[in-house]
């Protein structure tokens, strides 16, 4: 892992486990087994000092904070499903204007939370126009691929095959159509310092990322797998075996693209074939039908190309030295 | 311009955040204001957003965080914005808005009339509309007294006419520095989000807690129509301006009136004036404070009358009755007053009433009066049919 930018910050297992407090309280609703709880405790690790975070509605939103309930220990706020951006964009907006009357020097990092239904899809503009005003916080998409929260229904974060409700596997369509939505180019192309992607089993990586996040000066998006037994049908006790076989399938690659330096933090020189994925959880089981198999050959090519396009980048950006392998094939775009 | 007025009006209110869109006819409102920053003459800062639906989660953000808040909009922003009209009421965000009221679409119009603030009457925001540009000024500057007042906590919609108002040259007299500064302190927010004192805002709130957060609004509803009148008096010390929660010409006799709001009570009045000297008794009622409605008010000046006719400038499709005429209707009823009431649906999109239709209709209802009905209780005036 790089640590480039002079942080003095290191993830310790043994200083983590001594820190008792949890900034997001034991006793909320989320299911058991959720990868969003996990990866939003991580992510809370990170933290360096006074610390307000937005969220967007959803799982997360939702089973934290019943009415008269919360597990928030910390400032929360939620507003709707599309605004979190906008949200935060507020928050970060008002302090900077009391600290200027007040002569506060007092430093207050934001996160805003999302779903990939408030990020992806209902949320992207709002987060675009966060990033494009260049706002001082932190964005994590908590990545569970579906709306889950409102019963397993497509979002642009679904990937290609899977069963969802509004795409469901049925005689004729075998899931959903069209690939995932590549987020991590969307919030690049906005020009910010630092965005990146995790996964809950690699807490190392993600901590470390969070803080690197928190310490950018100016948006920041994390992108974190955070996968659901509920949607992705498969058993609660699996998550992180989920996490672990997502990255090493090369289905959810780590990198970051950190000052525009492109940077594969998890290299998988031995990938397991996607099958291995798939035939892991429920929503893809459809595909192991004749009439559908193929389906998973396109899975793999495109799998592929993605991971071959983000070794291009990190390559010709500097954070890798160039392989002596002629360049893939594949076309660049798959659909 | 009574839009940039009201840009003036939130730079001497001391605003911290404005988070705006730009639409017409508001927008010199929040190009005013970015003046007003570009030069250095504001600490606030300025959040140009992407979208209406984000200016006002923007503000709401600002707003719990414990700034004083500011925003503009109007016709296709407010509606753009309306989910989070509700939520900003519902976390009792203190947010001022001002609204040039225009059309909404379809067709696309961008011209004067109420339908865009009507459609958000019932979000739960106080909305006080406007005569003139003085009056914009003026009351955006007790917009937000009233929205940050202990016993309130109410987001406020401040609304003008759009193009009427908004773009007219008017000569506005500003308040002293000194003078705002005392008649308005600056805000303290008794729960805010706060690193010294954790708490959540936007709760999910189910069957079992959503209607007692709603009931406490409306508590606060009702209790808004008297401090606001309590703050038109202090402004009226600081300014030597008074304004009450309706205003009425000619009550004292008139046989006839006519209720309007906004910048159309200037036409009415000017018409009624005419009339009076000539021996016929009408008058005007206009209300100023249209959320919370002021039942009481109005009936107690409805006594000596025969008549009412009721100009509202938007309709409530597939209803005979605009909304003015339903909350009218609706306090006449609750105080046993039964009279002989029509309703004229006119200006949409921004088309002119005339003093001469204005005439007809004080004559109408001197008719009406006497005769105990109108020929119609509902009815369009100004469109070719």
């Amino acid at each position: 892992m790089s640590d480039d930018n002079g942080s003095s910050f290191k993830v310790n297992l043994k200083e983590l486990a001594k820190d008792r407090k949890e900034l997001l309280a034991p006793g909320h609703r989320l299911c058991a087994g959720c990868g969003p709880s996990i990866a939003v405790r991580e992510i809370l690790k990170a933290t360096r000092g006074p610390t307000m975070v937005v969220n967007a509605t959803g799982c997360l939103e939702v089973a934290t904070t019943i009415y008269p309930f919360t597990a928030w220990n910390l400032p929360w706020a939620h507003a709707a499903f599309e605004c979190a951006g906008a949200l935060a964009g507020g928050v970060e907006s008002a302090l900077k204007a009391m600290a200027k009357k007040t002569g506060s020097d007092k430093k207050v990092d934001i996160i805003a939370f999302g779903g990939d239904g408030g990020t992806f899809d209902i949320g992207i503009q709002s987060l675009s126009g966060a990033l494009e005003r260049g706002h001082d916080f932190v964005y994590v998409c908590y990545d569970n691929e579906a709306y889950m929260n409102t019963g397993i229904q497509r979002s642009g974060a679904t990937p290609h095959g899977a069963a969802t409700t509004t795409s469901p596997a049925g005689k004729v369509i075998p899931g959903k159509t069209q690939f995932k939505k590549d987020f991590i180019k969307i919030c690049a192309a906005h020009g910010i310092d630092y965005v990146a992607t995790g996964a809950p089993h690699l807490w190392n990586d993600l901590i470390t990322k969070a803080r690197k996040a928190i310490e950018v000066e100016g948006p920041a998006v994390l992108h974190v797998l955070a996968p659901c037994p509920r949607g992705w049908r498969f058993d609660p006790a699996d998550t992180i075996a989920m996490s672990r076989l997502a990255v090493k399938t090369r289905v959810f690659p780590i990198y970051e693209i950190d000052h525009g330096v492109w940077r594969l933090n998890a290299e998988v020189k031995e990938p397991l074939p996607v099958e291995e994925y798939l035939k892991a959880q429920g929503r893809f089981k459809h595909l192991f039908s004749n009439e559908f198999r193929h389906e998973i050959k396109r899975i793999q090519d495109d799998v592929d190309r993605h991971y071959n396009d983000i070794v291009r980048m990190c390559e010709c950006t500097g954070g890798m030295p160039p392989t002596k392998s002629p360049p893939s094939s594949l076309p660049l775009s798959t659909k | 311009m009574g839009s940039v007025g009201m840009a003036y009006a939130a730079l001497d209110s001391d605003v911290d955040v404005v988070s705006a869109y730009p639409i017409t006819p508001q927008t010199f409102i929040v190009e005013k204001f970015a003046d007003f920053v570009a030069d250095g003459e504001t600490h606030a800062e300025f959040v140009c957003v992407e979208s209406e639906h984000s200016a006002m989660s923007s503000c709401i953000g600002s707003s719990l965080t414990g700034a004083r808040v500011f925003t503009a909009t109007s016709s296709a922003g407010l509606a753009l914005m309306h989910e989070m009209l509700g939520v900003a009421s519902g976390m009792r965000c203190p947010i001022v808005m001002a609204v040039a009221n225009r059309a909404l679409s379809s067709p696309i119009n961008i011209h004067g009339d109420h339908s865009d603030s009507m459609n958000s009457r019932d979000m739960g925001w106080i909305q006080i509309f406007c005569e003139n540009s003085q009056e914009a000024y003026d009351t955006t500057i007790q917009a937000f007294k009233l929205a940050e007042h202990k016993d309130v906590q109410l987001p406020v919609m401040v609304c003008i006419d759009g193009f009427i108002t908004s773009h007219c040259m008017e000569g506005i007299k500003r308040l002293d520095k000194s003078k705002v500064d005392s008649f308005l302190p600056k805000r303290v927010a008794e729960l805010k989000l706060d690193t010294d004192k954790p708490m959540s805002f936007g709760p999910l709130a189910l069957t079992d807690y959503y209607f007692e957060f709603k009931k406490q609004q409306e508590d606060a509803m009702d209790r808004a129509l008297k401090v606001l009148k309590r703050i038109q008096d202090e402004f009226a010390k600081a300014s030597g301006r008074k304004y009450d929660v309706i205003d009425t010409y000619g009550l004292e006799d008139a046989k006839t009136a006519i209720v309007v709001m906004s910048s159309t009570a200037g036409t009415a009045r000017h018409v009624a004036r005419q009339l009076r000297a000539s021996g016929k008794k009408v008058g005007v009622i206009r209300v100023r404070c249209f959320r919370p409605f002021p039942d009481k008010e109005i009936t107690a000046v409805c006594g000596k009358l025969k008549s009412i006719i009721v100009l509202d400038r938007s309709c409530s499709s597939g209803h005979h009755s605009g909304p003015l005429s339903d909350s009218v209707k609706s306090a006449l009823y609750d105080a046993g007053i039964d009279m002989p009431l029509c309703d004229v649906i006119f200006g949409l999109g921004g088309r002119d009433i005339t003093p001469k239709d204005i005439e007809s209709l004080f004559l109408e209802g001197l008719d009406a009066g006497k005769r105990g009905a109108f020929k119609r209780k509902y009815k369009f005036v100004g469109v070719r049919e």
